[in-house]
This record gives C-alpha cells, sequence and structure tokens, in this order.
C-alpha cells in the first residue's frame, strides 16, 4: 500500500487507479431518459454532471460514502489482522508521544542584509513572463527566500490580482526536477566549458557573417533582450532569428495587417464597453491579458448600490470558455460555421459582405445582437481569437470600425513582441527548411521546446538532427534538451534580471527574489556568451540598456524607482489611429461547409501548452470546465457521443489526414456538436516527474497549415474503462438549494433572486439548542459574488500556496482525497447541448452553530471569540467525525503523507507562518488565520483597530474580478457588513441554522430580451 | 472438592490487585514528573555553546540593553539572535586577540553564521511572537527567567502548554508597566501584582477571552 503514499513530486500512478466501484461511469447513458428527466417538469434546475443526472444506483454509492472507496483499501486485511494492527498501532502511537526534542541549531546572519528583520517578510515587485508577456506581481521573500506571489496594484496588468500560472510559477522555482547544470551530451560541464565552446563557434560564425547561426526563441518583449538580439545580427548579418511557440498572435498579427496595412496589438477597454461580443477570444481565460480583463468585465457588472445597469456579453464558441460560461448569451458553432458567423454578423450590420449559406441556423440571434450592436455604437466590442483566420480577423476590425468602436472600445498599438511582422508558424517553417537544407551550421534554443510543441508535419526532430552543433537553453531538460548537444540551464525568472512589456507595451523590470539555486543562466547571459563580453552579467546588461534609454542624468533614481513600483511610469504604448481598408471586406474566399467530425485544438486551461507539464499545483487544480485533474481528453458534444455510441472513458483512436492518436473520452455538455476538442500540453515524455507520461500529445493531431483546426477527423473506438480523475461529483451538497441566480430583469423586480418560498426572510432567526455567542470584537466574515465570480480556479491555487496545501496525485484525487481548502463547484443549468454555467466558490463556511466542532471528541476543532472555526491539527487524532458531519464538504483529511517532507528545495517553498500538516490530521480552510493574525498583532502594537481590507485572505487577494471580500462584520461600515446587507446575499443551507459566516451574492445575467426564452438555441 | 489454592495466597493475590492498581498510578505519577522535568522540556539544562557567551557578563556586568542585540523584539515574532556583526563591533577592538572569540572572528571573516544551540525551541506548530507580548507587558524575565544571572543560557521555563496557557488565561497575574518590560531587576510583591494586574489587563486593552482560543497561537 505503500505506493499511495503519494508524495508531491512522485509521478502519479497512470492507469493504476483502481477499478471505482461504480461511481456511474461503467454503464453508458440511457440519453432518452436522460433527456426524459431533465424536460421533467420536475426537473432540477441545476446539475453538476450527466452522471448526477443519470442518478445511478452506483453514483448514489459513490455520493454516500463520505470518502468514496476508502473501504476498499483495507480488502486484503482480515478482521482478526485488522484488530492485531489497531491493537499494535494504538500501543506503539502512545510510545510515539514520548519524544524529545532533538537539538537544533540557530544560524544568524554575518552581517546583517538591509532592510531584513528575521520574522517579517519583505516585498519586491518583479515581472512574471506567459507566453513572452509580461504580467507585475509583488513577490513574499522570508528571510531571502520567495514563498508567495501576490499581484502589483500599481501594474496594469495584474491591478493587484493575478492568474493560476503566476501563482503556480512559485512551485517551478523550488521544482526538484528542475535542469541544474549545463551538460554537453547528457554529461555534467561546467559553465566555463560551455563559454568556451560557445565563444570558438562565435568566432567561427563570425568570420562567414553568422551564415550558419540560427536562434529560435518564443516571443521575445524585453526590450534589452531584444536590443541584445538585434545587435547579435548586426554583427553576423547573415545569421537568423527565428522565433515559435504554439500559442502566439499569428493570426492576429495578420488579421491587422489585412485590414490595417500594418501589424498591430489590440488592447481591450472593456470598462467602457457596454456590448461585448467575443469570439473564440477567450477574453477571460488563461493568457497573459486575462486578469486585466477580468476586472474590467467584473467592474461592468456591478449591480449594486443602486445600480441596475450591466453590459451584456455574447460568446460564439466551439469549445465552452471562461468567458463563454459566464457570457449572457453563449452560441455553440463549429469552428467552420464560425467565420460564416462573422461574416453574417458584418452583413446583418450592413457592411458589403454576403452572408454565408447556413447562416439560417442563427439568424436571430445575429438579428438580436446586430441591433444591440447598434445601439451601442463607440460601446461595444467584437473581438476574435487567436484560431480565427486572418480574413475573419479583418472583417472583425470592419465591423468595430463600423461599430465606431476603435479608439473606444479598442486601442491599436505597435506589436508588443519583436520582428512580429513574420509569424511563428513562417519563422519555424523557413527554419525547419534551412535546417533540413544543411545551411544550419549552429542552432541556439532559446527556452522553446519545438520537438514538443512544433506541428506534427514539419517533422521538427528529424531536421533539427541534421544541425551540427544544437544548444539548448531551458529550465528543465525537455524533449528538445535530449536531442541536443549542450543544454545551459535557465535561471527561474524569479532569480533573473530582466525587462519585459505587458499586454498594453507597459515595460516593468524583472529582479531576482533569491541567487540561481542553481547554475542557471538568463537569456542575456546566454548570448552573451556569443559575443566578444562572455562575462557579463545580466544585471550589468539590463541596468546598461536602460541607461542607454534614459541617459545618465538621474539614471540612478529611475532606476531604484522603476525597481521599487514594479513598472516604468508611462512606458504603455499609445493607441494608433489607423483605419481599415476597404480589402478588410473585399474577396473573402468562399466557405467551405462544415462536414464531418471537426478537431479543436485549444491550449490546456491549467498546463497552457505544456510549459507548465511538471507543475503539480497546476496538475491537481481542477480545470475549470470540465473539472478533470491530471489529463486531457477527446471532448465531445453529448449529442455526438450519442450518435458514435461513446462513454466517457472510451479510447478513440483520432486520425486528422495521416496524423493519428489515442485519447480518453470525455462528454463535455456545451460542446458544439460534431467537434473533437483536445488540450495542448500533455503526453510529455520529458517534462520531469510529475509532468512526464500524463496524457496523450495533441500536438501529433496539430498541421502547419492550421494549427488549432481541422476536419475530416475520424474517430475510432480502440478501447474503454479509462479511469479519469474528475472531481465534479466530489462533496457533492446532493442537489440541495444553493445556488441563486437570475436575470437583471428579475433582479430590478426581486432583488434578492431567491427562488419562490425559500427567501432568507422565511427562515429569520431561527432558534438554537446552544446559548448564542457573544462577538464583541471583530467577528470575522466573507462575501463570495457568484455573479462576478469567472471560475477561473486562481483562488484554489493562492490557498494552496499560502497554506502549504499538499498535492496527492491522480489516485487519491480519483478516490476524492483532493486536498483544496477552497473548490469552485461548477453548476449547469438546463439543456446539456446549451447549458448556462453558474460558478460557486466554496471554502469552509466558518458556521457560528458550527456541526463539526460538536462531535469532536478531542476538542481538535473549536470555536473562537471572533467566530472563526479553529483547526488545531496537534490535537486531531483523525476520527473525520466532523467531516461527516460537515453539511458543506469542506474538511480535507490527510489519509497518507502526502507532504513532500524530503525534497530539500520544496522546504524552501513553504509558508513559515503555516502548519506543515502530516499524515493523519483533519485540515480545512482558516479564513488564512495566519494573516488575521499578523494583522492583529500589528494594529495592537500600534494601538488601533484593524482597519477595513488590512486583511485580504490569500484568495481575496488573488481573486482578477473582486469576487471574494473578507472583513468584519461587527464593523457596519465594512466592505463585507455592506455586502452582508444586501438583498442578494444568501447563505448556504440557511435552514440548517448554523450561521455561516460565508455568504454568498446571487448570480446576476443580463441577457437580451429578443433571445428569450430560448437563449442560447439557434 | 479441596480447594486448589492455600488460602494464604488471598492475601497474595489481594496484593497483586491493590498493587497493580498502585503500581499503575505511580508509574502514571512518574511518567507525568518525568514529562515534566527538565530532561523531556529541556528547562534549566544549559548548553555548551560554539562560544561561551554570558548573558550575566554582557547584561549585569556590563549592563547593555537586552535589545541591543535582540533588535527586532519589539518588531517581529522573533527577537533576533545578533549577527555576528553586532558581536564584532565591540570585539573587534576589545577582546580582539582572545582565543575564546576564535569562532566570532572567524564567523565573521569566513561568512559562516555561528552555529548556535537552539535554547528555546517551540514546536513547529506553535506561532510565538515576541513583539506583541513585549507590547502588552510581559517582561523578558517573565519567561526567559533572571538571563542576567546566567553564564551559560538555560531555557527557565518548561515551554509547555499548560505553562503558556498559565499565564493567558490569568494575564493580571504577570503584566507589568511597560516601561519595565526590559528590566531584570523588576519585583512586586504579590499583593501589589492583585492590584497592578487589574489595572494593567484593562491600560493594556488584553482581551483575555482571545487569549485561549486556539489559533491564536496555532495555525
Amino acid at each position: 500500500m505503500n505506493d499511495h503514499d503519494s508524495l508531491a513530486h512522485e509521478r502519479p500512478q497512470k492507469g493504476s487507479v483502481p477499478p471505482a466501484e461504480g461511481n456511474g461511469h461503467e454503464a453508458p447513458y440511457d440519453w432518452e431518459s436522460l433527456r426524459a428527466k431533465l424536460s421533467a417538469a420536475t426537473g432540477r434546475k441545476y446539475w453538476r454532471s450527466l452522471d448526477e443526472l443519470a442518478d445511478s444506483e452506483g453514483f448514489r454509492a459513490f455520493l454516500e460514502a463520505e470518502f468514496p472507496r476508502e473501504a476498499s483499501l483495507l480488502d486484503a486485511v482480515g478482521r482478526r489482522q485488522f484488530l492485531q494492527l489497531m491493537g499494535a498501532s494504538l500501543g506503539l502511537a502512545g510510545l510515539s508521544a514520548c519524544t524529545k526534542q532533538p537539538l537544533e541549531r540557530i544560524y544568524p546572519y554575518v552581517k546583517p542584509p538591509e532592510e531584513v528583520i528575521p520574522g517579517k517578510p519583505l516585498f519586491f515587485a518583479t515581472t512574471l513572463p506567459l507566453a513572452g508577456i509580461g504580467r507585475g506581481v509583488l513577490v513574499e521573500s522570508h528571510s531571502g527566500r520567495p514563498t508567495k506571489v501576490e499581484g502589483n496594484p500599481d501594474h496594469p496588468a495584474s491591478l493587484g490580482a493575478t492568474d493560476i500560472y503566476a501563482q503556480a510559477d512559485i512551485l517551478t522555482l523550488y521544482d526538484p526536477d528542475r535542469s541544474q547544470t549545463p551538460r554537453f551530451a547528457g554529461v555534467i560541464r561546467p559553465w566555463a566549458a560551455f563559454v568556451a565552446a560557445a565563444q570558438a563557434s562565435y568566432e567561427q560564425q563570425k568570420a562567414k557573417r553568422g551564415a550558419g547561426l540560427r536562434i529560435l526563441s518564443e516571443s521575445v518583449t524585453s526590450p534589452s533582450l531584444v536590443a541584445m538580439l538585434e545587435a547579435l545580427l548586426r554583427e553576423m548579418p547573415e545569421a537568423r532569428w527565428h522565433r515559435y511557440q504554439p500559442v502566439n498572435r499569428d493570426a492576429v498579427h495578420a488579421g491587422t495587417r489585412l485590414a490595417f496595412g500594418e501589424v498591430l496589438d489590440p488592447v481591450y477597454r472593456l470598462e467602457r464597453a457596454q456590448v461585448v461580443v467575443s469570439i473564440e477570444a477567450d477574453l477571460l481565460g488563461p493568457n497573459p491579458t486575462g486578469v486585466r480583463y477580468a476586472r474590467e468585465y467584473a467592474r461592468t457588472r456591478r449591480v449594486d448600490d443602486g445600480n441596475a445597469k450591466m453590459s451584456r456579453w455574447y460568446a460564439v464558441e466551439a469549445v465552452p470558455s471562461l468567458t463563454g460560461a459566464v457570457a449572457d448569451h453563449r452560441l455553440a458553432l463549429r469552428p467552420s460555421e464560425i467565420e460564416g458567423f462573422v461574416r453574417a454578423l458584418a452583413a446583418a450590420l450592413g457592411l458589403p459582405v454576403a452572408p454565408p449559406a447556413g447562416a439560417q441556423k442563427y439568424a436571430a440571434w445575429v438579428q438580436a445582437l446586430a441591433k444591440d450592436l447598434k445601439a451601442n455604437r463607440g460601446r461595444s466590442l467584437v473581438a476574435l481569437g487567436e484560431t480565427l483566420s486572418p480574413q475573419a480577423q479583418a472583417l472583425a476590425w470592419a465591423i468595430n470600425e463600423s461599430l465606431g468602436n476603435l479608439g473606444q472600445t479598442v486601442e491599436l498599438i505597435e506589436p508588443l513582441e519583436a520582428r512580429a511582422e513574420e509569424s511563428h508558424l513562417d519563422s519555424l517553417r523557413a527554419l525547419v527548411a534551412d535546417m533540413q537544407a544543411g545551411r544550419v551550421e549552429v542552432l541556439l534554443v532559446l527556452g522553446a521546446n519545438p520537438v514538443y510543441t512544433a506541428p506534427a508535419d514539419l517533422a521538427f526532430a528529424q531536421a533539427l538532427e541534421k544541425v551540427p552543433l544544437r544548444i539548448h537553453w531551458g529550465l528543465y531538460q525537455d524533449e528538445t534538451a535530449q536531442l541536443c548537444h549542450w543544454h545551459v540551464p535557465a535561471a527561474h525568472v524569479l532569480e533573473s534580471w530582466g525587462d519585459l512589456r505587458a499586454y498594453d507595451g507597459t515595460v516593468s523590470l524583472i529582479q531576482p527574489l533569491i541567487a540561481p539555486l542553481y547554475e542557471g543562466k538568463t537569456a542575456h547571459e546566454l548570448l552573451a556568451a556569443f559575443s566578444d563580453k562572455p562575462s557579463r552579467t545580466a544585471y550589468d546588461m539590463v541596468r546598461d540598456y536602460w541607461k542607454g534609454v534614459w541617459g545618465e542624468a538621474g539614471f540612478e533614481e529611475r532606476w531604484r524607482r522603476a525597481l521599487h513600483d514594479g513598472v516604468v511610469a508611462g512606458s504603455a504604448a499609445e493607441g494608433k489611429s489607423v483605419r481599415v481598408g476597404p480589402q478588410a471586406t473585399q474577396g473573402l474566399a468562399p466557405l467551405a461547409p462544415a462536414q464531418g467530425l471537426e478537431l479543436v485544438v485549444r491550449p490546456d486551461p491549467t498546463v497552457y501548452d505544456g510549459r507548465y507539464a511538471n507543475n503539480g499545483w497546476l496538475q491537481e487544480l481542477p480545470k475549470p470546465l470540465t473539472k478533470l485533474t491530471w489529463d486531457n481528453a477527446a471532448y465531445l458534444a453529448p449529442s455526438t457521443a450519442e450518435r458514435l455510441g461513446l462513454h466517457n472513458g472510451d479510447v478513440v483512436e483520432i486520425r486528422v489526414e495521416d496524423r493519428v492518436t489515442r485519447a480518453p473520452v470525455w462528454i463535455q455538455p456545451g460542446q458544439a456538436a460534431e467537434t473533437v476538442a483536445v488540450h495542448l500540453g500533455y503526453g510529455r515524455t520529458q517534462a520531469g516527474r510529475v509532468g512526464s507520461n500524463v496524457g496523450f500529445n495533441a500536438y501529433t493531431l496539430c498541421s502547419s497549415r492550421a494549427f488549432w483546426n481541422a476536419t475530416g477527423v475520424e474517430l475510432r473506438k480502440v478501447g474503454k474503462g479509462y479511469r479519469f480523475a474528475c472531481t465534479q461529483d466530489h462533496f457533492s451538497l446532493e442537489g440541495r438549494d444553493i445556488v441563486r441566480k437570475g436575470t437583471l430583469e428579475q433582479y430590478r423586480h426581486d432583488p434578492s433572486l431567491a427562488p419562490h418560498g425559500h427567501g432568507e426572510g422565511e427562515h429569520g432567526e431561527l432558534p438554537s439548542m446552544y446559548p448564542p455567542y457573544p462577538y464583541e470584537g471583530y467577528a470575522w466574515a466573507m462575501s463570495i459574488d457568484l455573479n462576478a465570480c469567472i471560475g477561473c480556479g486562481a483562488c484554489t491555487i493562492a490557498c494552496v500556496a499560502e497554506n502549504n496545501i499538499a498535492v496527492v496525485g491522480k489516485d487519491q484525487v480519483a478516490r476524492g482525497r483532493e486536498m483544496h481548502w477552497i473548490r469552485v463547484d461548477r453548476y449547469y443549468e438546463g439543456d446539456w447541448e446549451a447549458p448556462e454555467f453558474v460558478h460557486q466558490p466554496i471554502p469552509c463556511q466558518q458556521c457560528e452553530n458550527a456541526p463539526c466542532e460538536l462531535v469532536c471528541p478531542v476538542n481538535a476543532t473549536v470555536h473562537t471569540a471572533e467566530g472563526l472555526n479553529d483547526m488545531v491539527y496537534n490535537r486531531c487524532v483523525g476520527t473525520k467525525y466532523c467531516s461527516n458531519n460537515c453539511p458543506y464538504k469542506v474538511r480535507r483529511f490527510n489519509f497518507y503523507l502526502y507532504q513532500d517532507w524530503n525534497s530539500e528545495s520544496l522546504k524552501a517553498l513553504r509558508n513559515p507562518d503555516v502548519t506543515v500538516r502530516s499524515r493523519g490530521v483533519m485540515e480545512k480552510c482558516t479564513y488564512c488565520v495566519q494573516r488575521i493574525n499578523e494583522a492583529r498583532i500589528t494594529a495592537k502594537r500600534e494601538g488601533r483597530q484593524i482597519r477595513d481590507g488590512e486583511i485580504l485572505t490569500a484568495c481575496q487577494q488573488v481573486c482578477p474580478t473582486e469576487a471574494i471580500v473578507f472583513g468584519n462584520m461587527n464593523d457596519p461600515n465594512s466592505r463585507v457588513a455592506r455586502l452582508r446587507s444586501l438583498p442578494r446575499k444568501y447563505q448556504l443551507l440557511a435552514e440548517l441554522n448554523t450561521r455561516p459566516r460565508t455568504t454568498y451574492l446571487a448570480a446576476v445575467r443580463n441577457p437580451n430580451p429578443e433571445l428569450m426564452p430560448g437563449k442560447g438555441h439557434a | 472438592m479441596s480447594q486448589i489454592f492455600h488460602r494464604s495466597t488471598n492475601a497474595l493475590s489481594r496484593a497483586t490487585i491493590f498493587g497493580a492498581v498502585f503500581f499503575l498510578g505511580v508509574a502514571g505519577y512518574g511518567l507525568m514528573l518525568l514529562n515534566r522535568s527538565g530532561y523531556v522540556t529541556g528547562a534549566r539544562v544549559a548548553h555548551e555553546q560554539p562560544v561561551p557567551f554570558s548573558h550575566k557578563h554582557h547584561a549585569n556586568e556590563l549592563g547593555i540593553d537586552c535589545r541591543y542585540c535582540h533588535s527586532s523584539v519589539e518588531v517581529s515574532a522573533s527577537a533576533g539572535i545578533p549577527p555576528t556583526k553586532t558581536c564584532m563591533n565591540c570585539h573587534a577592538q576589545i577582546w580582539a586577540d582572545s582565543p575564546t572569540l576564535e569562532p566570532v572572528r572567524s564567523s565573521f571573516k569566513t561568512d559562516q553564521s555561528i552555529p548556535w544551540i537552539k535554547v528555546h525551541d517551540l514546536p513547529d506548530f506553535v506561532y510565538f511572537d515576541h513583539s506583541i507580548h513585549v507590547a502588552k507587558g510581559i517582561g523578558c524575565a517573565s519567561c526567559h527567567g533572571q538571563v542576567d544571572q546566567m553564564n551559560l543560557t538555560w531555557q527557565e521555563n518548561s515551554l509547555q502548554m499548560e505553562w503558556c496557557l498559565n499565564c493567558h488565561r490569568h494575564p493580571e497575574q504577570f503584566v507589568r508597566p511597560r516601561e519595565r518590560v526590559f528590566d531584570m531587576t523588576y519585583r512586586v510583591s504579590a499583593q501589589q501584582q492583585r492590584a497592578l494586574g487589574q489595572k494593567l489587563v484593562k491600560e493594556h486593552d488584553i482581551h483575555k477571552e482571545q487569549l485561549s482560543n486556539c489559533s491564536i497561537c496555532h495555525r
């Protein structure tokens, strides 16, 4: 049974998930009866999964087991043996308490660094890249070791919040699988040996003007790095710099070139938009702009304080995205139809474009949308995603111009990345051609992992092997490193000096939080090895670059200011005044009619393009909409699954032209019919202990002609019974009425949005058998606004980082043992072909009449004078009674030693203010009591009350949409007290009289009256 | 049928039964004493240190304030173990050649910390904060004892939870005026403390109802 002691960095045993005793996944659904259940008048309004709808006996058994399938672990042990073991354990447990603390050493500083006070963390501003674009952050540092990433309120891409990737970057820093030393042919070599080799190659190439030198990077927005690369190319004019990353802005750039005659990057001003149409543009999703746009989205949708106006969002997409899930109207179309949709919309708005055949399918939708857009000229936006063709992009710009949106809700700026004129795929294609033709003598791969991420048809790996000297620089010894002669470990961004541009062009500096843990080098230092000054440090190079830009006068002050603030003041790009040319609406190629199954390829919502594959936090974070963990899948719409007779866990062979892969099936409500959706980022072979051999590699289905979509896909069932670790049915509240949602119209009529007969007022103050607690000082409370929540999961990851929560692995997640203190439940509403979505984050409700407290035999969970339900780990003996008695299912039990107590580097990761829990202990959300204590002590020392907003819980601080507010409800002027007095406020399971301190605000949607009812339907 | 056991065995069995109870009681009491002894808690056990630093000499005879070395005691959870630099402030000139201070000089030269033995070592699930105790009028000596009389430093109290709770439940018995916190000579009679304690608890805004909440120390 030891193999279940899944450590944070142990690879989950793929396929070792034992057969689930009837969690409803075995028998294929009886679609007819499901349909009947859903349409019946008594049918349930909100549902979490098709299994829940089917409500089979097996599914019920799964739900009723508090911790499903734990009993199965005891199968091999008979009663006698069990008693023997128990007796022995009891005796030994007593003895183990008789330990004497070993002597510990204490190592003070020799010369204390400036500003460091032992026991007090410091925060430093820096910048983290995602797809090459920067997001400003503040990083918490305890005695020189970074432990937590927070947003930088002064940075435009953050505004104080962060996304899941920024949170998880801290784990990557300490990842024990990171590459640690330079290697030549797999053998450890010193950095000096690499510099010598690089210098020899540099001299050689310089002699022939760099004719054999090629550099392959990802998107580069760093001004200093661009300058270095350009200088190198000036010195060696025949060398070439190629760029490739799978998630890029190729189509957006080609679209702006088509429309405006120049390559530009759009910056949306969503706060000014009343009507937003997101067409495959996951504006709120996991990308470098997601946090900022989510904040703007939420700000236009606040309905309280006398305001009853909201923006209205429409989404058109093949696969449900974060944006689509919270849009007021969502239209699921196949990728081949979406281009037609853009034309139909253009035609309806009066542009000289012929609507395509088949547009009648969504004619009513387009008409209503066009009317809404016309009524909001200059206050609307049509945003297109990267996966649509340049023609469609250009057409969308024409639409935006005709609506007067350019310069209002969208500004166009100079492209963020260098050399954006050439698309990434063209650039990679040119490189492959050069390699194949033997024109490349030295290839320098900067951070990219093209062996894994290049589209299958380019056969990058084969071409690569023709290069005589291949050098790879990266965080891991990944797939590309394996095929290169030299590998140089990259310094993690938290160990580096550098600079980056944010989505709007704002420059911010990268400063190291810690000296490189290993022999990592920055990109600057690697490039310096290919210059006549190979020993320059990144610090000098970045500083000198900015000295050149800003000038000597006042440089020091300006540099320090930029480092301190985390932004270079006034560096945002200015919007350009541009006009759409007539070519945007002319010469549109005829659309191929939609036929056959279509393939939809998207970056993974948690591991992105695969670069985060070895990050256990992200692997275990349930994907926001499917709630799968540790896997990707071939997602099918329910109707397609029904037609093909496929079921969750069936293994299919996906064939696109000559490209084939095998994938397990997952049925996803809301997906466009006749599509197969796959996520990138899985099926890696050299990711590390966490990410290797997890899921399947979707890049093998991609072609360089059409990366994101393909038609004519064949599916063939080749197996069944693949076990997913999906959390959508975990901690189910068994269909009780806990979600509240209504329309703006209903809100104006009845702001409580309570279902009839279930209003808060109905219950009033219920009587209680227990004496009331006097809460005379602070009374901590939390309010969660379901109207703002977009379900991104950042709160879960932030909580993991703040509270030292363990990663348990796929096998344990499948058993319902994930340790997340705050989970985000996703509910479907209505028909499974076009459901509406609601997200509900659930942390501990911190009940005033807490059911958990009453049943603990050892007083390990107790009430405090401020209303918290304290969890005392050192008292807990693991009876799990508290969890059995919790109606909200928020308690988590350490069945095994989930924490990795052995990996040296992970010891530095932990938050020193929170106990690291061991095996056999219950844990749960504490409202970040360590932050409360810190604020209380500071306030008391200063002889004052804690100010409102002084304590931010980790989930609140990270939230891009400000959905979570924490504070003292005894203070009538606090934000949380105000939110608790709103009519939209409700408690979960108020009828139980638990009096939870966590309350919710009902979700409000703003549907277009013209599309009601039958919203979402074509 | 004759008896198998002689009558005298009754006494033996009684003795055994009562003896067992007595034995268990004594053993239990013994274990309790052991668990509270310095052997287990480390109380009143002086440890050999890399440098035989004497608080008695520095704090008492030379009159150096606690906060000269433990400089973060008023602002941070940790009072702070002085960096080697602090030692060298004086010892670069005084006793600059003393062989006893060789580890200090070598630490300063090599930039390697002096590996002190931790005298007060709380379990990792306990979060103690010096600054708030100092701010609320708990004297150094209340927990650390007469450090100014110690040559090698030892832990004066058990640091067990019952000892912590003794004050957290009855702060009025221990609190002193703020200006006397660092005063090693501060003494009041029990009677004076009774009168003073209640007043100071109020003045220092000490909330007794909070002090025994678990999350005050455990989190």
